[in-house]
């Protein structure tokens, strides 16, 4: 079954085949028909949910996930083809006490809204800064050019990507207003 | 001991970081899809793909012998449950699943629950279903040709495609005014048709328990309590069975207001199964058929002195409500809130009538960011307001400033019927003509222009009805458009609020505890904000129309002011005065002329639970419905500065100036959050985001491949500016600001493409003004009018 | 957003690959970046029984130039690595300019050059760019390799010259004449929109002449359309006002566009004459 319900059902190996990914650093091993999509196996099968799905036809970026550390649209990937590769999603980001700079920088920065651009749209600035840690404004909106955003306008989102690289140099980020 | 910071408690005009977002950031928010009950079932829904077709037969055998397929629905399994049909927000009737005709491309004929989304769509592959096409219908000019095919031939009595007629104001003093007009200004313009196209589609989980008799639906609704009313209407459920769970939402804009058919179909297959089930639309589903926005026609005059003066002013509008008057609005206005158009200038005199049509397209005319279509009114006004000034030969801004309310002029009531309460409209056009450097700009595009170089500059100036209602004239299914808050300060001085509205991203969690903290002085962070749940929220009419902080955040207010005042005698107690002899600072009661005799709102809390005074009921919480007395008017002016390439009718945004006057300012960073948000909406509604239909009536736009939001990276950067007029009737001055900069600002970037052009004596392009437009249009030298053409597929 | 059931396999060697294409033939489906196959397997636009998935065939994935200066682009080269090429950039002027405007960057950072061509969308960005530097695709099948010069590669929309039984191989830029110059110029309503109109214009100069010219425009057509016509009028002599206005003019009516959302065909021609004007403006800076 689609939803890597092996529990219920016992299908033929030829309908569903074992792969192994490395999801946020762990290997996890799981049983999928081909048609499955990457997507799907995060959050339905592995009950990561912080990857969303927003379109149909890869445009808007809400799935974005780390490939081998390239940013990828995990809808537009079958989850077997994920077998022997490492997927970084936004439950892989800082620890349970500490934000990744990416994420404290969106928050600091009124960087979302209702937040369900926000995962995608912070893969896609993470893999920015792990390529490019002193991004231009320029730059940080080219990288963030197939992340759809209703609610933000974009700018704070900017702000927050370079607040986020500052703090990743040690450069003090930008001054906070009085809040 | 000395008064609390406000701003150090998280109070009003703090910005604040926001506490949702430590949920968010972590990809630990709680959306619709991330809902998962034991034993639930995935619905999938088989759409028309025509416009207008009979259906002759249906045969679902084959779905229902897909292994993992549950259960498979079509519209004669409804009617013979009554369920067929159901009333919209606007007293029309909509089909839940077609019986007889389809009426709209996308329109939900079949339904396949199944284990998982996969095998329900398989099980949807396996449906057969024949058509007989009929004729499309794809714009009111057609619906109303004479001899054209009814449309809606299933309610007794339609005799053609109109859905409803209205007017408001003096025809005759109109008539009048324009007979004394020196200058004739006339105008014909077309609002496209576009979608709130949040990034989050519709859906819902079903739950209903046959052993309780309880149905719990979890919805990504902006209005649970109208969505539990309505359930209750349709489903003919006990009210008190029902429980609208709204969680997190992916943003809404409108779009999720309606009711619509796939929360019926989920509701009756929980049912029936005795599973719950899950129905999340895909992308396309949600733009082929819910609640669009905008698609109006205008044909409008104004009556002009020579000097700049307007005297009156004529619209008529022609809407195009698709298959189903479906509309999202308050009943008594049947084309929402256009009459709120010039309420900033000082016009005595005017008429509006309207038509709405009936066509083969996707029913709707939700509130897109909006107050019931004022974005429409603002669009038509300020792009009139541009074609007079060229007309009388006159500056932008100098017309403006001639016919704009005087700060004294208060209050005035428009020709149309509304009270404008307050505003200082002069000083905020001047903070923006001065931010943008108006002068030097006009100095600048003469000397460009010489170069071959085509600037152009457009402002757009408007003042707008936000925060329905009041109960008077404001009601939705007969529903008054209150609002509620009910919060409970518990023993340590922590509280929880609850209110009828639904954020989606507005930051209520943030913003309704910093008026909490404003009102009794309990910090923000001790407040914790919960809405959505119709079990536990107090009743409420949702968010919409901007109208949270007008309405909800009065209720807050006025709940914890009703708090207060029982801290008050508890405090007397306490200090061991008479009540009357207790004087209030922010978080502390004290006793009048002995300041160091003081009892904080805490240990008042505390001792509302351990040391009330006799006789005293105990507790500390309240419970507030908010009947305003009047819209809130937030006033705003928008300036924007273009360039235009006439090889390509490729144009660029130079600047973007916004200034907003929307009262009081409870976090400001949540505000301005707010007016970048809608000013990217309104530079995407005059570039490029629209919908439209070819003549067999497919939908050009049902996805986001055609269906274009601006990225990152054309998106303008936004200079933001504010005057501060406090509304007066609300308790803490504040007013709607959410929608401002949609309503007001796609004119500001029309005209300044205009501007730019002008010289080649276009008077209009409508939108949006993709670069073959306005080439067209230098080419040209004439107006491109009405939707972007397409051709027979 | 849920594809068909298919049947999937992952071939580790070309010879696998080769096997599984010779046993499925058309109902097997080359997945590579995947970026176009996928979004038509989740709408169902596209339901093969079997899907081949060559991401793990190793000696796909080359950028290279040969020493003669013949460049070639494996099957899985992706499109966010000609992108960051150096090489590219330093030597490859209209591919550097068209690589980051194919979709976005995710899409950059999966799909593949290679995988775009085939896919043969009259929109595609990369097929105009292989065509006007006068390339060809190497087919590889069961005897071997055969190259497919682009001007023959795409015969329709959506539609490849590849047989069954074959799979690309890898694109090829033959070796310059002269001095390369060029660019590609994309008219999109918004960054990652498909072209309403884009033109690949490149050159070769030597001697102050221009020794080899390529017009390709995308969009406006059924196919990919290479404006021959255009490029001819060029060779053979330095560029001038009249000659650039000649191609300008023969690249417009080459063009075949229809009337959409995106533009009337007066407009897209217009626009293929402008670019094919700016993109030449571009190609006079010839320094030694």
């Amino acid at each position: 079954m689609s939803f890597s319900k092996t529990v219920e059902i016992t299908e033929t190996s030829a309908d569903t085949r074992r792969i192994t990914v490395t999801v946020n650093g762990t290997p996890r091993v799981v049983e999928v028909e081909p048609r499955l999509l990457l997507v799907h196996l995060l959050r339905e099968g592995l009950a990561l949910r912080g990857t969303h799905i927003g379109c149909d036809t890869t445009n808007c970026g809400a799935c974005t996930v780390l490939h081998d550390g390239n940013p990828i649209k995990s809808c537009t990937m079958l989850a077997v083809q994920a077998d022997g590769h490492e997927i970084t999603t936004v439950e892989g980001l800082g620890t349970p006490s500490e934000l990744d700079p990416v994420q404290e920088g969106f928050h600091r920065e009124h960087g979302l809204q209702c937040g369900f651009c926000t995962p995608g749209m912070m893969m896609a600035a993470r893999a920015l800064l792990d390529r490019e840690p002193d991004p231009s404004e320029e730059d940080v909106r080219w990288a963030l050019s197939g992340n759809l955003c209703r609610c933000t306008g974009y700018q704070n989102i900017v702000k927050a990507v370079l607040w986020a690289a500052d703090k990743q140099r040690g450069a003090q980020p930008a001054e906070e207003d009085a809040r | 001991m000395t008064a609390l910071d406000e701003v150090k408690i998280g109070g009003l005009g703090a910005s604040r970081l926001r506490v949702e977002d430590q949920r968010f950031v972590r990809g630990r928010g709680t959306y619709l899809d991330d809902i998962k009950l034991p034993g639930m079932l995935y619905m999938e829904i088989v759409r028309s793909p025509l416009a207008h077709a009979r259906i002759t037969r249906i045969d679902t055998s084959k779905a229902w012998q897909i292994p993992g397929v549950r259960l498979v629905l079509t519209g004669e399994m409804m009617a013979q449950r009554n369920l067929a049909w159901m009333p919209t927000l606007s007293y029309d009737t909509q089909a839940v699943l077609a019986t007889d005709k389809v009426r709209f491309q996308g329109q939900e004929v079949v339904v396949v629950v199944a284990d998982d989304p996969y095998i329900a769509k398989d099980g949807c592959d396996a449906v057969e279903i024949d058509y007989e096409p009929l004729p499309a219908i794809v714009n009111p000019e057609q619906s109303a040709a004479p001899g054209a095919p009814i449309i809606r031939d299933d309610k007794p009595g339609q005799t053609d495609n109109t859905c409803y007629r209205w007017e408001v104001g003096d025809r005759e003093a109109t008539e009048r005014a324009f007979a004394e007009a020196d200058v004739v200004s006339s105008l014909k313009l077309h609002y496209p048709r576009s979608h709130p196209s949040p990034i989050e589609c519709c859906g819902a989980v079903a739950d209903f328990d046959a052993g309780t008799g309880k149905l719990t639906v979890y919805m990504t609704t902006q209005a649970p309590h109208i969505v539990r009313a309505a359930v209750a209407l349709i489903a003919e459920l006990p009210e008190h069975q029902i429980r609208i769970v709204s969680p997190d939402i992916g943003g809404g804009f409108g779009n999720k207001v309606p009711v619509y058919p796939g929360y019926v179909h989920a509701i009756l297959a929980s049912i029936l199964t005795g599973r719950p089930v899950k129905w999340i639309e895909d992308k396309t589903g949600n733009l082929i058929s819910t609640g669009f926005g905008r698609d109006m026609y205008l044909d409008a005059q104004m009556a002009l002195r020579r000097d700049g003066k307007i005297l009156a002013v004529r619209m008529h509008a022609d809407t195009d409500q698709g298959a189903f008057f479906a509309d999202a609005q308050p009943s008594k206005f049947k084309v929402g809130l256009l009459h709120s158009a010039f309420a900033c200038y000082d016009i005595g005199i005017g008429y509006i009538t309207a038509q709405g049509h009936y066509t083969n397209k996707a029913p709707g005319g939700v509130a897109y960011r909006c107050s019931f279509r004022v974005t429409e009114a603002m669009f038509f006004q300020e792009r009139m307001m541009q074609a007079a000034a060229t007309d009388l030969g006159m500056d932008q801004a100098e017309f403006r400033r001639i016919n704009l309310r005087r700060d004294v002029a208060f209050p005035a009531r428009t020709p149309f019927g509304f009270l404008v309460d307050s505003g200082q409209y002069h000083k905020c056009l001047q903070v923006g003509l001065d931010a943008i450097g108006y002068d030097e700009f006009r100095r600048e595009q003469a000397a460009a222009r010489e170069k071959g170089r085509l600037l152009g500059i457009g402002i757009s100036t408007m003042t707008e009805p936000l925060g329905a209602g009041n109960s008077r004239e404001y009601d939705i299914l007969g529903i008054k458009m209150f609002d509620s808050a009910e919060l409970r300060v518990h023993l340590t001085g922590k509280a929880i609020l609850r209110t009828g509205a639904r954020t989606q991203g507005q930051g209520h969690e943030t913003t309704w505890a910093q008026i909490v903290a404003h009102e009794l002085g309990i910090p923000a962070d001790d407040v914790v904000v919960e809405e959505g749940d119709t079990d536990t929220a107090p009743y409420g009419m949702g968010t919409y129309a901007s109208r949270s902080t007008p309405v909800a955040g009065a209720a807050v207010s006025m709940a914890a002011r009703k708090v207060r005042a029982k801290a008050r005698k508890i405090a007397a107690h306490l200090l061991e005065v008479s009540e009357e002899d207790v004087e209030w600072e922010l978080g502390r009661f004290y006793v009048r002329g002995a300041p160091e005799r003081g009892a904080s709102i805490q240990e008042c809390a505390m001792a509302a639970y351990s040391n009330m005074p006799d006789g005293m009921e105990p507790g500390l919480e309240a419970t507030a419905y908010y009947d305003p007395p009047n819209l809130t008017w937030p006033f705003a002016c928008y300036i924007v500065t273009v360039e235009v390439d006439p090889e390509t009718g490729v144009w660029d945004v130079l600047r973007v100036v916004a200034v907003d006057d929307c009262g009081v300012r409870i976090n400001p960073m949540i505000v301005e959050g707010q007016i970048m948000g809608g000013l990217t909406e309104a530079y995407a509604m005059a570039s490029m985001q629209f919908q439209t239909y070819d003549a067999d009536g497919n939908m050009i736009g049902a996805n986001y491949m055609d269906y274009l939001l601006p990225t990152a990276w054309e998106t303008p950067g936004f200079e933001l500016h504010e005057v501060v007029t406090p509304c007066p009737h609300h308790p803490i001055g504040a007013k709607g600001v959410g929608e401002c900069a949609a309503v007001g600002g796609p004119a500001a970037f029309v005209n300044a493409v205009i501007d730019a052009i002008g010289d080649a004596g276009v008077r209009n392009i409508d939108m949006p003004l993709l670069p073959d437009r306005v080439w067209t249009a230098l080419q040209t030298r004439q107006s491109v009018s009405g939707a972007p053409p397409v051709g027979r597929s | 957003m849920y594809p068909a059931k298919f049947a999937y396999e992952a071939p580790r060697s070309i010879q696998e690959l080769l096997d599984l294409l010779a046993r499925h033939g058309d109902d097997a489906k080359v997945l590579a970046g995947g970026q176009s196959l996928v979004p038509m397997l989740k709408l169902r636009f596209a339901a093969p029984e079997l899907v081949v998935d060559i991401n793990g065939v190793p000696g796909l994935d080359h950028l290279t130039e040969d020493p003669d200066g013949t460049l070639r682009v494996g099957a899985l080269c992706r499109h966010v690595t000609l992108e960051r090429s150096a090489l590219l950039a330093a030597e490859y002027p209209v591919m550097a300019a068209a690589a980051p405007l194919v979709a976005d960057p995710m899409v950059r950072s999966r799909g593949t050059m290679v995988g775009s061509i085939c896919h043969a969308d009259p929109q595609g960005d990369w097929a105009s760019v292989l065509m006007a530097l006068g390339g060809h695709i190497v087919a590889m099948g069961p005897r071997g390799k055969r190259p497919i010069a682009m001007t023959d590669f795409v015969v329709g929309p959506f539609q490849n010259a590849l047989q069954p039984g074959e799979f690309a191989y890898e694109a090829v830029v033959p070796p310059p004449v002269g001095q390369r110059t060029g660019t590609y110029l994309k008219l999109e309503r918004r960054v990652g929109d498909f072209a309403t109109v884009g033109v690949a214009v490149s050159l070769e100069h030597s001697g102050g002449r221009v020794v080899r010219a390529g017009i390709a425009l995308t969009g406006v057509g059924p196919a990919t359309i290479n404006a021959a016509d255009a490029a001819d009028v060029l060779v053979g002599k330095p560029l001038s006002e009249e000659t650039v206005e000649q191609a300008a003019r023969l690249a417009a009516e080459a063009a075949q566009p229809q009337a959409d959302h995106r533009g009337s065909v007066e407009y897209k021609r217009h626009v293929v004459a402008t670019f094919v004007r700016r993109g030449l403006a571009r190609g006079e800076v010839v320094a030694a």
